[in-house]
């Protein structure tokens, strides 16, 4: 019994265990998770697919790693193709996988996803980055096919409109194998010849694109190197690609997206009758403008002959008035006017005179009239009137102080205070009343 | 002033009138602006009217310096 059994060396069960498998799980699809993703220097990508409940290791050699245009990374849901192959030496399985898709979108698709994210993070989108389209270039660079629609579509809105333009076209391939690189080097290109062209010569504006066509003829333009491309440009860029619903990367990057070629050319490429309203506008402003300037002007100089008149006047006033006050203090100078005021004066001085005279005078009456009193007073006649009487001696009329030289016989006359008498002396005596 | 190009002569254009709207212009200047706004007004539209469109492709030339030639519109027709 025990001699029936058959003992397997570990080879031989692996080996065993290899053709099972390869026979069974030589070509399959495995979806599942990527975890524990780790690129190798080598170039081979090494992770593991894993659902909810098993792992299974899993490897990309670079060969078939370098066709995947999206980027491998953890939690990514994918669909692969490949074998499972054990490996002896280690006892171990994995998958061999020949081609990988992302779950439920296509890889061209999550690869461009994928970069999107990351320019978004680089800030090449990023608005402030724009740059604004030159109104009316003059040199436009056209990176486009030569014999594609873009082009064509391009002159026609050219030919309909303003065809003040010189359009630079760089030719290129817009698909298919060395289209992102020659569109890249077109962008550089252009600029390098624009900044060696004098100022005013150079390109103002490219327009970068192609017309319509499937998501994959529009590729190029979702390539890193063109997004870069356009970015470095010192020209800003309109991006132009195919039809309205896809948005290339180059579209994102660019200073201006237009959905269409012609649309892009229409940007930049006013219509004609839009200039010939402005330049009338602009000519009838300057016009008016300077009309205006001129009725001011002439409103200025009315103003200011109004104002000289107003001065002139003014001034002529002033002088007339100093001209009259001068003939007034001529005329006041005239001596005739002079003279009654003399007159006047000189009445004047007369009659302070006299009423100086009066008051002088009766200032003397007044004295006069004290001494007059007193003279009175001093009167022989007033003495009469206390009872004194004069005696005349007659007919000499001779006032007689004392009796001598009376005689009896001799009329007299008494002098009283009031009338006389006429007497005859029977008597002569001496002083003190004592008979003589 | 027939050489001049469109673009030049509206900005030229514009800039006259901003000149003569701001109106500190003496009279003689403004006359002399005007005078020019009308010649560059005309140039304008004579321009507008008779201008030619001009297409080059970029090309290098055999010491690899670039050169414009003209584009053959309908070669590919």
């Amino acid at each position: 019994m025990n001699d029936e059994r058959h003992i397997f060396s570990v080879t031989e069960i692996t080996q065993g265990i290899k053709l099972l498998v390869s026979r069974q799980y030589g070509s399959v699809w495995v979806e599942g998770e990527v975890s524990n993703f780790r690129p190798s220097s080598s170039g081979h990508w090494y992770f593991s697919l894993k659902d909810e409940s098993s792992v299974l290791s899993g490897v990309i050699f670079s060969r078939a790693a370098r066709d995947v245009p999206f980027k491998l990374e953890d939690g990514l849901k994918v669909v692969c193709f490949g074998s499972i192959d054990v490996y002896p030496p280690r006892g171990s399985y994995q998958l061999i996988i020949e081609r990988i898709e992302p779950k439920g979108v296509g890889a061209l698709q999550l690869a461009l996803e994928q970069l999107k994210v990351k320019l978004e993070k680089e800030g090449l989108f990023a608005p402030e980055h724009k740059r604004e389209i030159p109104y009316l270039p003059g040199r436009i660079g056209v990176v486009t096919s030569a014999t594609g629609a873009a082009i064509k579509d391009i002159l026609k809105v050219l030919d309909r409109r303003f065809r003040d333009v010189h359009i630079i076209l760089a030719p290129v391939k817009v698909q298919g194998d060395g289209a992102k690189e020659e569109i890249s080097n077109a962008i550089r290109q252009l600029n390098e010849y624009s900044d060696a062209c004098p100022r005013d010569d150079r390109i103002e504006v490219l327009i970068v694109g192609r017309g319509g066509g499937s998501i994959e003829d529009l590729w190029a333009f979702n390539e890193e190197t063109v997004a870069r491309a356009i970015y470095a440009s010192k020209i800003p860029v309109i991006s132009a690609v195919g039809h309205e619903r896809d948005v290339t990367v180059s579209d994102l990057v660019a200073d201006r997206r237009a959905a269409t070629p012609s649309v892009a050319a229409e940007i930049v490429i006013p219509r004609k009758e839009d200039l010939r309203d402005q330049v009338r506008d602009l000519t009838a402003r300057m016009s008016n403008s300077f009309e205006g300037l001129r009725a001011d002007a002439a409103q200025r100089r009315a103003d200011a002959l109004s104002r000289l008149k107003t001065a002139m006047d003014h001034i002529w006033q002033l002088n007339l008035q100093s001209c009259e006050s001068v003939s007034q203090k001529l005329l006041r100078a005239n001596p005739a006017l002079v003279i009654p005021e003399y007159i006047g004066k000189m009445r004047e001085y007369a009659r302070q005179i006299a009423v100086r005279m009066e008051h002088c005078i009766a200032l003397k009456e007044s004295r006069f009239g004290g001494v007059v009193e007193k003279m009175a007073s001093l009167n022989p006649l007033n003495i009469l009137s206390r009872g004194y009487s004069v005696t005349y001696l007659l007919p000499q009329e001779k006032i007689m102080k004392s009796s001598i030289g009376a005689k009896p016989g001799e009329s007299i006359r008494t002098r009283l205070s009031n009338g006389g008498l006429i007497s005859t002396v029977t008597e002569v005596y001496g002083d003190g009343g004592d008979q003589v | 002033m027939a050489e001049i190009k469109f673009e030049e002569a509206l900005k030229k254009l514009e800039k006259i009138v901003e000149e003569l709207e701001q109106g500190d212009l003496s009279l003689d200047e403004a006359l002399k602006k005007y005078q020019e706004g009308i010649e560059l007004s005309r140039a304008c539209t004579a321009r507008l009217e008779n201008a030619k469109k001009k297409i080059d492709v970029l090309a290098r030339n055999k010491k690899g310096d670039f050169e414009l030639k003209p584009l053959d519109e309908d070669a590919d027709a």
